[in-house]
Order: C-alpha cells, then sequence, then structure tokens
C-alpha cells in the first residue's frame, strides 16, 4: 500500500453541497452513492427478516412465528435480498461508479436516465415497503401461480407492481451501460483492452436488457390476473401455471447471472492487482462472461424437473446445464493460475477474493449436482438447494461486493478504512457463512425441505449450528458498516493509487473530479500491464 | 446552426457520438420491448396451439373489417412518422410539424377505434373479469383467448398512449425551431420507436382477427 500527502482538490464529493444537489445529481459517482445507501438499507431489512428465520428455526416446534408470519418472512426476505439488493448491488453501485472511469469518459452516455433508474428503483421499493406494513406478502419470492393468483389473500398485487417497476430501473441501468461500453470508450481502449470488470458488466447487462422484460410482463399477468379474475395461468379457467414458471425462470435463473457475474468482474480485479499479474488467458475469461450470459438464457428448465414438464426437455436443459459449468471453470482456473508465481499481498479485498473463489466454487459444484436429473428429484425443495443458491448468492456476490467495496473506496470516498478491522471482518464473514450454510447442505441431503417453521427433531442439531452461523455473519456484516461511516471522517487520506492499479479509474484523483478526469486519457497499453504503473510510481 | 452546438451534453465529444448513443440506445430499448411483447406472445403461442378450435370460434367474435380499418390508419400514421423524420433531415420546419400533426391524429383515431372495439366486446359480455357471459362451445378457452386479446392489445394500446404524448412534446419542441439538419435525433429515435409500436399492431392483427376466416363458411 502507498501512502502519499494529498492536497485538497475539487472532487465529486465538495463540488456541491445540499441535499437537492444530491437528488437532482446527474453524476454517475453520486447516483453509485444514491444506490448504495438504498440497497445497504434494502440489505439490512432483509437481514432482519433472515435473523427471525433462523430464530425461530432454533426449535424444532414453530414456537416463535406462526407458520402465516414465518411464509411472509422468507417471501420478503427473498423478494427484498433478489430484487433490492442483490440484482442493482453490483452492477447499480460499483458498476455505476467506475464504467464511465474505467473506460476514460465523463459520465454515462445518458445520465439524466441514471438518475431516472434510481428514482424508479425507489419507487418499486416503496411499493414493497408498503406492501410489507400493510400486511406483507406470503407467497415466496417466486410468485408461483396459483397460490400467488388465487389463494393468497396477502398483498401480492402491490409487491408485484413493486418489483415490476424496479425491473425498469434495471433494465434502463443494463442499456445506459451498454450504449456507453459501445460509444464512449477513450482513445485506444479497444475491446481487449477492457479491463474484465466491464465485460462482465456488459454481459450482465445484456441479460438486465433482454431478461427483465419478461419477467416485468409475466408478473403483469399475475397482477392482472388477480385483480381481474382471468384465467391465465388459472388451470380452472384453461390457463397453464406451469407456463407461468417457464416465463418466471426464463428471468429468474440469468437473474442469477446479473448476480454473479459482475461479481466475477470484481474477483479478477482483485485477484489481478494482488498478485501483480496479467489475468491469465484474458480472452478465455472475457469470453466466459458472454458465454455465461448466452447459455444462461437456455438453462431455465431446470428449476422445473418435478413441475410436470415433459422429460426429454428435462434431458435437454440438463445437459446444458451442465455446460455452464464451463465458462464458470474457466474463470476459477484462470483466477488460479494468475495466482501463480504472482507475488500475492493479503490486503482485505484480496481476502475477500479468496473466499469468492473458494465458495463460489462449492456453489458452483453443488449446482451441478442439481442438475443431474436423479439426484435433483432427491433433493428438489429441501435444504440442499438453499444451501447452493446462498453460497453463489451470498458466498459468491456478497463476498466480491464486500471486496470491491473495500477495494474501491478509498475511490470512492478519499480515505482508507481500517485494515486490521477489515481483515478481522472478512475473516468473520467468511468463517460466519460456511458455519451458517454448510450445515444446510447435510440437513437438505437428509430430507429437511424447505420453507417449513417447525421441523422433526433430528434435524435439530444442524438448524443450531445454521442459526450460529448467522449471529457470526450479522457481526461480520455490522462490523465493516460501522468502519466505513467511521473512515469517512477519521480514516486516512487515500493516495490515488493506494494498490498500485493499472485501471484508468486509478489514474485520476481520490475521490475523483466532477467530470472524472482533467483531461480524457489516452490508452496505450492492454489491461493489467503492472510495467506502466511501476515506471509512473517511479517517475 | 447556432443552436446546435447547445444541444451537445458534456458526456459527449462531440455531436456525431452523442447522436450514435442515442440511436444505438434506442434500438436497445427496442430489443427490451419485443422481449417485453415476447412474453405475451409465447402464452399465446402456448394456448392457441392447445386449443386450436376455441381460439377459431373466439376470433370470429371481432369485427374483422375495423382491424384492419386500424391497421391502415395504424400504417399512414407511421408513413407519416417517415416524413417528419425526412422532413427534420432536410430542414423544413413547417412540414414536420404538419407531418407530426398528422402522426398524432391517426394514432388517436387508431385508439378510438380500438377502444369502441373493447366497448363493443363488453356489451356483447366477452370482457373477461368485467362482463363475461359467454355460453357458447369451450367458454373456458374462449374466455382465454378474450383473456390474452385485452392484455395483448391493453399492452399495446398503452403504448400507443405513450407515443402520442412523446409526439406532442416533438411537435411543439418542432414548433419551437428546435430541430436543424445537424440536431433532430429526438425525431429520429421516436420515429423507431413509432414504427416499433406499428409493428406489434401488424403481428396483433392476423393472430386475433385473421385466424379463423375459414371457420365462418
Amino acid at each position: 500500500m502507498i501512502t502519499a500527502t494529498v492536497e485538497a482538490r475539487d472532487n465529486y464529493l465538495t463540488h456541491e453541497y445540499g441535499v437537492k444537489s444530491w437528488l437532482l445529481t446527474k453524476d454517475h459517482k453520486r447516483i453509485a452513492l444514491l444506490y448504495l445507501a438504498s440497497i445497504t438499507f434494502f440489505f439490512f431489512l432483509g437481514g432482519i427478516f433472515a435473523t427471525i428465520i433462523r430464530l425461530e428455526l432454533l426449535t424444532p416446534p414453530g414456537d416463535l412465528v406462526s407458520s402465516q408470519t414465518y411464509n411472509k418472512l422468507f417471501s420478503l426476505h427473498g423478494i427484498i435480498m433478489v430484487f433490492l439488493f442483490l440484482i442493482p448491488s453490483i452492477p447499480a453501485t460499483l458498476g455505476n461508479f467506475l464504467v464511465p472511469m474505467m473506460l476514460g469518459c465523463k459520465d454515462l452516455a445518458f445520465p439524466k436516465l441514471n438518475l431516472l433508474s434510481w428514482y424508479i428503483f425507489v419507487v418499486g421499493g416503496l411499493f414493497v415497503l408498503y406492501a410489507m406494513l400493510i400486511g406483507g406478502v406470503d407467497t415466496g419470492w417466486t410468485f408461483y401461480v396459483p397460490l400467488s393468483t388465487s389463494y393468497a389473500n396477502t398483498y401480492v398485487i402491490l409487491t408485484a407492481v413493486g418489483v415490476f417497476i424496479t425491473g425498469f430501473s434495471s433494465i434502463l441501468t443494463g442499456l445506459n451501460f451498454i450504449v456507453t461500453v459501445h460509444r464512449m470508450r477513450a482513445p485506444g481502449l479497444t475491446w481487449f483492452r477492457l479491463p474484465l470488470f466491464i465485460w462482465s458488466t456488459y454481459a450482465t447487462s445484456v441479460i438486465q436488457v433482454l431478461g427483465t422484460p419478461v419477467i416485468a410482463v409475466t408478473l403483469l399477468l399475475v397482477a392482472l390476473e388477480r385483480g381481474f379474475h382471468l384465467g391465465i395461468f388459472d388451470p380452472a379457467l384453461g390457463g397453464d401455471p406451469v407456463l407461468f414458471q417457464h416465463l418466471f425462470w426464463f428471468y429468474s435463473h440469468p437473474a442469477v447471472y446479473i448476480m454473479v457475474l459482475p461479481a466475477m468482474g470484481v474477483v479478477s480485479e482483485l485477484v489481478s492487482t494482488y498478485s501483480r499479474k496479467k489475468v491469465f488467458g484474458y480472452k478465455f475469461v472475457a469470453f466466459a462472461s458472454v458465454a455465461i450470459a448466452i447459455l444462461g438464457f437456455l438453462v431455465w428448465g431446470h428449476h422445473m424437473f418435478v413441475a410436470g414438464q415433459s422429460v426429454y426437455a428435462s434431458m435437454v436443459f440438463s445437459m446444458l446445464s451442465y455446460l455452464v459449468a464451463v465458462p464458470s471453470a474457466i474463470k476459477v482456473f484462470n483466477w488460479t493460475a494468475t495466482l501463480y508465481k504472482g507475488s500475492i499481498s493479503y490486503d482485505t479485498p484480496m481476502l475477500y477474493a479468496f473466499g469468492f473463489i473458494g465458495l463460489f466454487t462449492m456453489g458452483g459444484l453443488t449446482g451441478t449436482f442439481l442438475a443431474s436429473l436423479g439426484f435433483d428429484v432427491h433433493v428438489t425443495d429441501t435444504y440442499f438447494v438453499v444451501a447452493h443458491f446462498h453460497y453463489i448468492m451470498v458466498g459468491g456476490t456478497m463476498m466480491a461486493y464486500l471486496g470491491g467495496l473495500h477495494y474501491w473506496w478509498p475511490k470512492i470516498s478519499g480515505r482508507m478504512y481500517p485494515e486490521g478491522w477489515a481483515k478481522l471482518s472478512a475473516l468473520v464473514v467468511f468463517l460466519g457463512f460456511n458455519l451458517t450454510f454448510f450445515p444446510q447442505f447435510i440437513m437438505g441431503y437428509l430430507g429437511m425441505p424447505r420453507r417449513y417453521h417447525a421441523y422433526p427433531e433430528e434435524f435439530q442439531v444442524y438448524h443450531v449450528l445454521s442459526t450460529a452461523g448467522a449471529s457470526v455473519l450479522a457481526v461480520g456484516y455490522l462490523i465493516p458498516a460501522m468502519y466505513f461511516i467511521w473512515s469517512l471522517r477519521y480514516g486516512p487520506i487515500a493516495p490515488d493509487n493506494p494498490w498500485r492499479a493499472t485501471g484508468l479509474e486509478w489514474q485520476t484523483s481520490s475521490p475523483p473530479p466532477p467530470d472524472n478526469f482533467e483531461i480524457t486519457p489516452v490508452v496505450t497499453h492492454e489491461a493489467y500491464d503492472y510495467s506502466v504503473v511501476e515506471e509512473m510510481t517511479v517517475g | 446552426m447556432a443552436n446546435h452546438s447547445l444541444a451537445l451534453r458534456h458526456q459527449f465529444e462531440d455531436v456525431a457520438q452523442q447522436k450514435d448513443a442515442s440511436t444505438l440506445g434506442m434500438w436497445i430499448f427496442l430489443a427490451t420491448e419485443i422481449l417485453f411483447f415476447g412474453g405475451m406472445f409465447c402464452c399465446y403461442t402456448v394456448y392457441r396451439s392447445s386449443y386450436p378450435h376455441a381460439f377459431g370460434i373466439a376470433s370470429n367474435h371481432l369485427e374483422v373489417l375495423w382491424g384492419a380499418v386500424s391497421t391502415v390508419v395504424l400504417i399512414c400514421s407511421s408513413y407519416f412518422m417517415a416524413c417528419s423524420v425526412n422532413s427534420a433531415a432536410t430542414g423544413y420546419r413547417k412540414a414536420l410539424v404538419g407531418f407530426l400533426v398528422l402522426t398524432i391524429l391517426l394514432a388517436v383515431a387508431f385508439l378510438v377505434i380500438e377502444m369502441s372495439e373493447w366497448y363493443l366486446l363488453y356489451k356483447e359480455g366477452l370482457m373477461p373479469g368485467v362482463n363475461f357471459t359467454y355460453k357458447g362451445i369451450d367458454p373456458g378457452h374462449v374466455q382465454l383467448f378474450f383473456c390474452m386479446y385485452f392484455a395483448m392489445t391493453g399492452l399495446h394500446a398503452s403504448h400507443v398512449t405513450i407515443g402520442i404524448v412523446i409526439l406532442i412534446i416533438l411537435a411543439f419542441r418542432a414548433y419551437a425551431d428546435v430541430f436543424t439538419p445537424a440536431y433532430y435525433t429526438p425525431v429520429e429515435i421516436s420515429g423507431l420507436y413509432w414504427h416499433f409500436v406499428d409493428l406489434v399492431w401488424i403481428f396483433l392483427f392476423p393472430l386475433y382477427y385473421l385466424i379463423a376466416r375459414h371457420l365462418q363458411g
């Protein structure tokens, strides 16, 4: 780490003051911070629901909350975490902040649209919050029909409309990124000189633009059906509930890649910076992102192996699902190969990157278990599935998100975070996470079904371990929240390039000026060329 | 000529880049729209292939003549939209305003025809959820047809309405002489949107009105 003295310069945080300057800002960096604040709120809200769920599951009988309340708890936990935290997490905060800076331009192509995306997100979030306050929703985050359309007597329409609205925020962000990457790159910044974070964000944006409208229209149909008693998905009126599942998963499976692809981009940056080596097989890693985006659209049927779809369709979906393992494995192997003979430093972001690689590998491998038809029938709707997707979403995305937040925090805030506390909390998160979710693989395999608030006594030991882990994990998340806020005032002033990294975002001041760069940078090197940085720091 | 440099927003290097970006943005938005309608077309395809007979019977309750007239009206409005873009590119302000107004009028005419059709269906008791009293053959699947009909034409009509609002704003701005041959991107990308809305109807019309002419004997 480099420390330096920095004189006070005009930056995007001090350029203007006042609430209005934030709420009407068109600066992508400020919008990123607006997102950061809102999704952090939703993260802790979703976390509170998770806490009550884990407390209920501490003992076998359903004694803390009623079954109806329990249904609402896991539904809101899922809806808030998926739609209001994980999907916007890395793209809308780090992506918003970094995409124009990594491309060497002043802002995204459509700054007003970017601000509009945030407002749309907030409005959608308010719908969900309002539905939550007046009674909640109990359909699970998947809104399966006919439960959601005919039987649930909770606020399904309000919640679905909320999710529908946030979808447009996601679409517009994706659109903005795609246009920006195509049209706004700095002179000399060719496609194969782009940082891998840009490649993965680009692939994510394609999914957002092409996938999100399908779930939007599906939820619209659910709301119409519920509101006007239409029969589009209702078998009593000739509709087909399995069709709903097809449409739902056509988006919601790729949505998993919306969550994990940007995380992979972050990890590529971290692994390269902290081993001071070019990412091994740059083009393979770049195209693996694109391959995951494309294959991700072809595997939705693996959520429906027991839903009554044709067995031949299941076989095809099973095989296609195995194929996704190929680009995912390319990434994991290439990160590992990048480490080989690198000069590795164990700063906090790198610890999170290691955490990501380990946990993502676990989550990915259990994903291939679930892609196999026979095994999936055994563990469908058990805690095995719950553990699997939490390894991807929390173990993968959340680790990378925290790693990225630490890594770019000096750039975002102009301050360093306390390294000792940060390392400690990275460790706590890793241990807490595994203690929470590893026992869930075992109890799921043994037959513990998901979404039950009471269970037989033989599962208690696993639930106790899991709840204990969740408490540790909660501490691991609270520590960074506290020291990040602390560092805003008391953290040491950050130099422009504390990690001696290569991206364009490190060539401007910390925090950056409102237009990002004093002069438009010209790119003459490939990404991750550390010889350039060495020259610059010496000279 | 003087005001086109004012129209260059600070994040862009030059006007060409700005225009490229806006156009690409609209194309990507249209890709989103295709998938948006695509979900419903997918439902339609599944149900029609499952219940072709009921869909045929239901289809014959729609007025082909009015469907055809509204198709012609919409195609004409699309033509005038293309004329608007052309006038903007060549800098004829009066023609631009005139063509935009024609486009808007035809779009409104389309909506009027469509809403009359909805009203007639409502009177006939063929509007699911509000007034559905059909007692003929296979009422469940006939109702499904009308569910899809109202959902899809409704979604399309909402797009037409948004289009009208956009076109009115454009007409006022054109009247205020905002556009020049060097800067008319808003006209051009709104044109793309309008042609897309038109094109969706080109698919909706045969799929709902023309699938069962042979059953009428």
